[in-house]
Parts: C-alpha cells; structure tokens; sequence
C-alpha cells in the first residue's frame, strides 16, 4: 500500500557530528585567555563565598569596629591588618567582593532582560512602537553615562512617595544600584535583540508559523528568542565588568552601596586620605576590582570570538 | 458543477516602495506585484501556477495564506471572503489551507526537533493534547516516508529532500484541504525531485487534497496538474485543462514556455528556445499588454490596450488574455 | 548631504529638548529644593513665610509650568543662578568649559595617536608576542576604573616620586607660565589615555586587521607596493573609518572619565563643576552642566554620522 519508504531515507540521513553548541565550546577551549578569565573568575566567586567560614576560623565578625586597633599592619590575627575603623580587612574584602559580584551578575541580567523585551517588541511590532522604542534607545544611548547615574543616585527617593525607613535600609540601597544601572546599560542588548529580531521574522520557518495564525508571544518565545540568544549571552558577558567598574565608581564617590555594607568600591571612600598613612588599604580593594574586571572581559572576549557566526558552519 | 473550494476575484496586492529621503514630497513608487487575478481551485482539483522567477507567484501564494493583505480584490474560501469572516472562521481557514515553501533549509525551525516543527501547527491550532499531538507525529513521519527517530532529529541533520518531507508532514498535520506548494522542488538535487513529486502526488490522492501547485518548471507540472495557470508580470494570461495547455497553447507566453522545454532526441528543437528580452521591472510594466515587448505577435493595439481573460473560440474551457489568441 | 546634515540636526535638537524635560524632572526629585536650604538656615521662617517665598520662585506650580517657565528664560540665554557661586550659571560655567576643554584636547590628540599607533603595530605583527602585548596592555587600560588609576599615579608619581603634583592646576603664588601649568597637566592625561586608549587601540587593531585581509590589498601587493606603502596608503584611510566613528561616539564615557578625574586632581573643569552641583543641590547649575554634557555627546554623535558618511563613499545617505 505504501512505498513511499522506497526512498531509503535512513541511509540518507547524514550526520552531522556536533551541535553549533558544541562547535562554540570547542573553539571556546582553545583561547587561552579566555580560559585565564574564567579560572580567575571562579577562584574569586570561591574566595567571596568563603567569607563565613574565614570569620569562623578566626572568630571574627566583618562588622566589629574597634577604634583602639586602627590601622593595624598584617598579623595572625588578622590577615591583611585593620582598617580605619579597626574592622579586619580581609573579611571586609570578601563581603565586599559579594556586593561587587552580586551588583554586577544582576545588573547585567537586569540590563539584558529590559533590553531584550523593548528589542524583541520593537523588531516584531515595528512601525510607530519600533520607531518610537528605538528613538528612546538612541536617546539614552546619546546621554554621558556617569553624570546621568549621579543623578540617578542622588535623587531622594522619598519624594517619590517610599517610606523613610525603606530609603534608609540597605536591601533598597542595593535594588537601587542594580536598578538604575540596568536603566542605562540595557541600549546595547536593545539594538542587538532589535536586530535579531528583524532578521528572523523575515525567516521562511517564522512565516510558516504567522500563515497558522500565530500569536506574537508563540512567534517571540518559540522561534525569535531561542534563536538570539547568542548575541545576548556575547553583550552579558561584556557588560558585566562595565558595570562591575560603574558600581566601584559610584561607591567610591560616596553615591553607590553605603557603609557599614562593604563594597570594593567604598573601601576606597576615602581612599585619597588613605593613601598617605596605609596604602595598601587602597590597593587591595582597587586591584580585586582590576582583576575580576580583567577576567570577564578576557572570558567575554573569548565567547564574543566563540558565538562569532562567521565561524559558525553553515547548515 | 461543485461549489469552488478557493476562489481568487480581482486580487490586487501591491507594495509601497520606501522613499529614497524623509524629505521628498508625494507618493512613492508602488509596486504591483498581482494584478487582478482571478480563478477558482475545486475540491481535489490540482492547480499549477506557472511563469518565470519575480512573476507575483510567490506573493499570490503568500496572500492566499493571509501573510499579504490584498489591496484590492477577495479571496474566498468555500464563499465567503476571508476578509469578512468572523474570527472563529477565520481561524478554520488557516487550518483548511496548509503551505509548502520553497527553501528547506529556511522554513524550519534549526532550534526545534523535528517532533516540535512537525507539531507545531498542532499547538498554535490547539488540536488534542500532547500524547494525540506525539501520535500524530508518528503518523505523519511515516506517512512522508521517513523513520521514526528522525522525530528526535534537528533539522540541520537532513538533507534538503529529507526536510521537504519535513515540511509536508507538518502541513498534513492539521489535515487541511488546500495545499499551497510554492515552488517545492526548486532547491532540491534533480534526481531527487521526481520523489518529492511523487510523494505529493500520492498524499495528495490519498488525502483527496486540492493543490495549487506553483512552479516555473512547465516539464515538473505536467505530471501533477488538472489545469494549469500562466502568470505574467502579475498577471494570469492564460488558465487551461493541462492537456490543452500542453498541445495547443494559445497564448505567445505560453507557447514560448512551451516551446522552451527541453525535449529529448527531437534535434534542433532539443534544446528548448528561450524567450527574447528581460523581464520588465514590476515597478514600471509596460502599457496595455504587458507582454507586448517581447512578443513576437505585438501590434499597435497591445500597446494601448489590455487584453482581458476570454475563452478560446473552439476551446471554451481553455482563456488566454490575448488579442491575438489562437 | 546637506539635507542629510539638517534633517540629522532637527532630530538631536528634538532629543535634547526632550532630554532638558527629563532632567528637569530628575533634577527636581533630588534632596531638598531652594527654600529648604534658605528655611533651615534662618529659624526665623514661618510657614507663612515659606509658603509665599515657594509662589514667588514659582515653586508652588506644577512641573509642567515650572518647566515652561524654564525653558522660556533658557532660550533668552537666561539660564538663572547658581546658589553655591551666587553668580550667573553661565559666568561659572565658561571658565570650566575651557578648563575642561584644555584638558580633553591634549588627552585626545595624546590617546588617539597612541592608540592608533599601536592598534596599527599591533595588526601588523598580528599574533606575534608584539601583538600580546600590546593586547594585554590594552585590556588592563580598559579593566581599571578610572579613579583607581588615578589614585596609582597620584601615589607614585607625586607621593613617593614627587615628580609631579597631586592636584591642582597651576602652582599658587608661583609663576604664571607654561611650563609650570604643564606639569599640572602630565598625570591627569595620563590617567585619561591609559583608561580610554585601551578600547581605541584594539578597535584600530581590529579594523586594521579587517582591512588587511580585504582583496584591494592583495591586488596593491600583487602590483609590486611595499608594505610599508601598502599599511599608510591604502589600508589605514579605510581601517580609520570606523574608527572615526567610534571616538565620536564614546564621546559619552569620556564626559565620565573627565569627570572622574577632575575630581581626583582637584582641577577647575565642567565635570568637577557638574558633580559638585549635583550634591549641592544647586538645581540650575546641575541642570544646565549636564544640560551641556548632554548637547556634547549629541554633537559628537551627530560629527560621527557626517564623518562616516562622508568617509566612506560606499554609505548612501539617502
């Protein structure tokens, strides 16, 4: 009745060996810097987590001032010495290195996520909302970064109706930084989403599913997202030591996370002081910033390198 | 004589072309990518719609599925005009009309297993659950002739015989009543064509389908069609049973395809002849006839004036649009 | 092209009319306004007091007419006071604008001559341990806040060395001479090239490379050309195409990094001024300095659009 399996397919089906996902962990492996990154990386998410366990060891507690112990040089007591406040250094350096990382991870993925909602609605809706949303893109784009988040920091969040008591606390203090850095760095990802976005729908599989009468939420969660998210994981990546720095910046300058809560950025409040009586108080926090942002940028670059799809083979 | 299934009347589509500067004044150039076409499909009935590449097949083809809005003109299924049924209908018609697209390797999804580009016309339709949908996926692959684990398969893992097949499963999948093909064969091996074809042509028997088969391939259609409709330049100059066609075309176009067909072992006509000139730019087509040109028929009279759809004077079910038909 | 010029020029001018509404807005939700500032300093207010001097400034009103009023001074070059300086906005923030400007000048020409130099060596000895280099160099100048640097530098140079100054922008009381401002200048622009020369140095490297590869190249070599006339003729008037752009365009982070480092080394500039006002809860001073950081990245912006178009006889403006 049916021969329509004279065509012999099973030998026919030729395959292919691996994945493109795989390709891009294959070419990945062999940049070595990008390797480097990642091992730094994972050697400093070790020593922030390990923040606790060193308190316990040397009975001690990051918040502990103690004003007749200031300034104190290394000892087995305390590993990198005391601070101005005689708070032990190094565990304020790993609590620091907690807010760092945390600012940076969130504010990235804040950042791609509002980024790839506007591209994703501008490149599907197009006419008026596309060129309205990305009028808004060139607008921010358009703006100086630093000056902007200054006010963005400096505005007293009361007047906008929260309680005192909420302004004050520190969990709103960090929501506030992961928030109004994702306000300014989501552009990037917006014109790359936008992009890819334009491009797919133009693509026969995409047309196939709009003559079904597909939804736009079908269109953009079966067949657009899955398929860019290689340019969103390239522009995370990247924008994870920008903001990283951005954080740093902002503390330092007394607008970004407030003590007593650490970061690598406040530790260096007052650091111009520092720099006379104990510089090493200013280095330390200075460099960890230097190294993790290095390392993501050398990962970054070596996944930008990896996703690139003039590398990848074509089907 | 049975209710049409697909009727085209006067079907129009254009596209505004964008200005080359924000600041430029009036309208800007349209092009007329259908003009005016008209013709009926019957239940079962296999209609091929052929004419040289940027003719307005594919773009008549992509309106007939509802991805282009006409600018004038309806198209009607079972009676009643697309553009005036209810939602609910509306929705029935994309399930009762199904397309094929030309590229393989473009109209499948890379991300999605061979299961979820099978079912997906399943989903967006809402038809049975996931087991019935896992079911009818297993049906489907077989009934296009390939095996079972290709199902856990990628697309990228097939050859572009292989996807086409893919394809075709996925449209039988909602088991419509209209097949649109455009132009399936066109970007598979030779050799691989005529069992794509066969393939078609049994599925269609076997589901008792109506074809609108579209092709620039006159030798390909032969095999599959009842009629056969010619397009020019957006325009059909000629609809006629296949037999008629093939023997006595009637119009210049037409004949020309006819006489291009490379024939085996019949000497100097062996080669097949090519048609004189280029394709005229759908921006810009020529007065009156737009075949004029490059017909070596053309008087005076196609310049200024239209010719419109008639019947052949001994062949009444056979109409070119020719002032000098024969 | 000149119709490309305006119709570029209505659009930036829309987006800083709309950007000067915003920051009004944001301007106005900082801490405190300009009568709390005069109540808490003057117990003798009574509420009365406060509320007619709020209807005289026209504090009262909502944001709309209170930004109307605005903008219709602020078109007659009336841009109010500043309450720090209790002068002129305008007549504080010239004096910074050519500070400021001084110090960008010779920043720029310093870092993009150094990083199109080595971007250039770096393409050219594309892999060897030259290129490493100059990459690892380039990656810590783009990994190191700016602040951070600047704090290095101050410690080395003029804390341990003493071979420069710490701060300032010309020595008090001392000869008012070149020479000696000159040395004022040495470590902010060297904080300045190594935080943004970075980028600029693996872009030019990039596109250099790019470039190279390209077939027009090949054809000056078949035809006999030297490499060195190769790189200077053909290849770096293309290769600096994107680049042009580029700077333009980061016109944004450097107002940051300026600001950053006239902060660090106490220099008299706009960044400084527009940081200090922003504190301060000087509303006009703030809002016009980031008003003017604002228009300048528009600008830039607008100058990469023309530069490219113009560069680059392939890009259509139409």
């Amino acid at each position: 009745m049916n021969d329509l399996s004279s065509a012999t397919p099973a030998a026919e089906i030729a395959e292919r060996p691996e994945s493109v996902w795989q390709l891009r962990w294959q070419r990945l492996r062999q940049n070595r810097a990008a390797l480097a990154g990642a091992l730094v990386l994972a050697i400093l998410v070790l020593f922030v987590l390990a923040a606790p366990l060193y308190e316990w060891a040397y009975g001690l507690d990051v918040n502990d001032t103690d004003l007749l112990n200031r300034f104190r040089p290394p000892s087995a007591r305390h590993l990198l010495g005391t601070d101005d406040a005689g708070r032990d250094v190094m565990a304020r350096l790993m609590y620091g290195g907690r807010i760092s990382l945390l600012v940076g991870l969130f504010g990235a993925l804040s950042a791609a996520l509002i980024g790839t909602l506007i591209g994703l609605v501008a490149g599907y809706y197009r006419g008026r909302v596309e060129a309205i949303l990305m009028r808004l893109t060139d607008g921010m784009i358009s703006l100086p970064l630093l000056p902007l988040l200054i006010v963005f920091a400096a505005i007293d969040l009361q007047k906008l109706g929260f309680s005192e008591e909420f302004v004050r606390s520190p969990a709103a203090n960090l929501y506030r930084i992961v928030l109004i850095i994702a306000l300014v760095q989501w552009t990037t990802v917006a014109r790359l989403v936008r992009a890819s976005t334009l491009g797919l729908m133009r693509r026969e599989f995409v047309l196939a599913a709009r003559t079904q009468g597909a939804g736009a939420l079908h269109i953009l969660r079966v067949h657009v997202l899955p398929n860019a998210t290689s340019p969103i994981i390239v522009a995370l990546s990247l924008s994870v030591g920008e903001i990283i720095l951005l954080e740093s910046t902002l503390s330092f300058l007394g607008l970004g996370i407030q003590p007593p809560t650490a970061s690598w950025g406040n530790m260096l409040n007052n650091a111009q002081e520092l720099i006379s009586r104990a510089p090493e108080l200013a280095f330390y926090p200075g460099f960890l910033i230097f190294t993790t942002v290095i390392a993501v940028n050398f990962l970054g670059d070596g996944l930008q390198d990896a996703f690139d799809p003039r590398g990848d083979s074509a089907h | 004589m049975t209710r049409p299934l697909v009727e085209l009347e006067g079907l129009t589509v254009h596209f505004a072309m964008p200005r080359k500067s924000t600041l430029e004044r009036g309208p800007g150039s349209v092009l007329q990518a259908v003009s005016d076409v008209s013709f009926s499909i019957a239940p079962g009935e296999t209609l091929a719609l052929v004419g040289e590449s940027g003719c307005g097949k594919t773009t008549l083809a992509r309106a007939l599925v509802g991805l282009y809005p006409p600018a004038r003109g309806a198209i009607r299924y079972k009676g009643t005009d697309l553009l005036a049924m209810s939602a609910r209908e509306r929705k029935h018609t994309r399930r009762a009309i199904q397309m094929i697209f030309q590229d393989p390797y473009e109209s499948l999804n890379p991300r999605l297993p061979v299961s979820e580009v099978i079912t997906e016309p399943l989903v967006i339709h809402g038809i049975g659950g996931r087991a019935e949908r896992a079911l009818r996926a297993r049906e489907l692959i077989h009934l296009v002739g390939l095996p079972q684990d290709a199902l856990n398969r990628y697309p990228h893992q097939f050859s572009g015989g292989q996807r086409q097949r893919i394809a075709i499963a996925r449209a039988l999948g909602p088991a419509p009543e209209l097949m649109v093909a455009d132009e399936p064969l066109s970007a598979l091996d030779v050799s691989i064509q005529s069992q794509i074809l066969n393939l078609m042509g049994q599925l269609r028997d076997q589901h008792r389908l109506s074809l609108l088969f579209i092709s620039h391939d006159l030798a390909v259609v032969h095999h599959l069609a009842d009629r056969v409709a010619v397009m020019y330049l957006g325009r059909i100059v000629e609809i006629a049973p296949r037999a008629e066609l093939y023997d006595t075309p009637s119009h210049p176009y037409s004949r020309a395809l006819i006489d291009a067909i490379p024939r085996v072992g019949q000497g100097r006509r062996s080669r097949g002849r090519s048609i004189p000139g280029d394709l005229p730019s759908p921006l810009n087509p020529p007065a009156g006839c737009a075949f004029h040109p490059r017909c070596p028929k053309a008087q005076p009279v196609c310049r200024n004036e239209a010719p419109v759809l008639a019947p052949v004077a001994t062949r009444p079910l056979q109409f070119a649009a020719c002032h000098f038909k024969e | 092209m000149l119709r490309f010029i305006l119709s570029r020029l209505v659009q930036s001018l829309v987006v800083l009319l709309v950007m000067s509404f915003v920051i009004y807005g944001l301007i106005g939700l900082m801490p405190g306004d300009p009568i709390d500032v005069m109540v808490n300093s003057n117990p003798g207010y009574t509420a009365a007091d406060v509320a007619r001097l709020r209807a005289q400034y026209g504090l009262d009103q909502p944001l709309l007419a209170r930004y109307w009023h605005w903008l219709v001074a602020a078109s007659g070059l009336n841009f109010g006071y500043s309450r720090t300086y209790q002068q002129p906005v305008l007549a504080i923030m010239l004096p910074a604008l050519l500070q400021t400007a001084k110090l960008v000048l010779i920043a720029f020409a310093v870092f993009s001559t150094l990083a199109v130099t080595l971007g250039v060596i770096a393409s050219l000895y594309r892999g060897t341990i030259v290129d490493r280099a100059i990459n690892l160099l380039a990656f810590a100048g783009i990994s190191i806040p700016v602040f951070f640097l600047a704090l290095i530098l101050i410690y080395l140079f003029a804390v341990r060395l003493g071979w420069f100054p710490a701060s300032g922008m010309f020595t008090i009381g001392g000869p008012q001479s070149f020479a000696d401002s000159a040395k004022y200048y040495v470590l902010p622009v060297l904080t300045l090239t190594a935080a943004f020369g970075g980028s600029f140095t693996r872009f030019t490297r990039a596109s250099m490379v790019e470039v190279l590869r390209m077939d027009y190249i090949r054809t000056a070599r078949a035809k006999g050309a030297g490499p060195t006339r190769i790189v200077l003729k053909h290849a770096l008037r293309n290769a600096l195409i994107p680049v042009v752009t580029v700077l333009a365009l980061s016109f944004g982070s450097l107002m940051g990094g300026v600001l950053i480092t006239e902060t660090m080394f106490a220099q008299r500039g706009m960044g400084k001024l527009i940081f200090e006002a922003i504190l301060g809860n000087d509303f006009n001073l703030a809002l016009m300095g980031l008003l003017f950081a604002t228009s300048a990245t528009l600008f830039s912006n607008l100058l990469a659009d023309i530069a490219y178009a113009w560069l680059d006889p392939r890009i259509s403006l139409t």
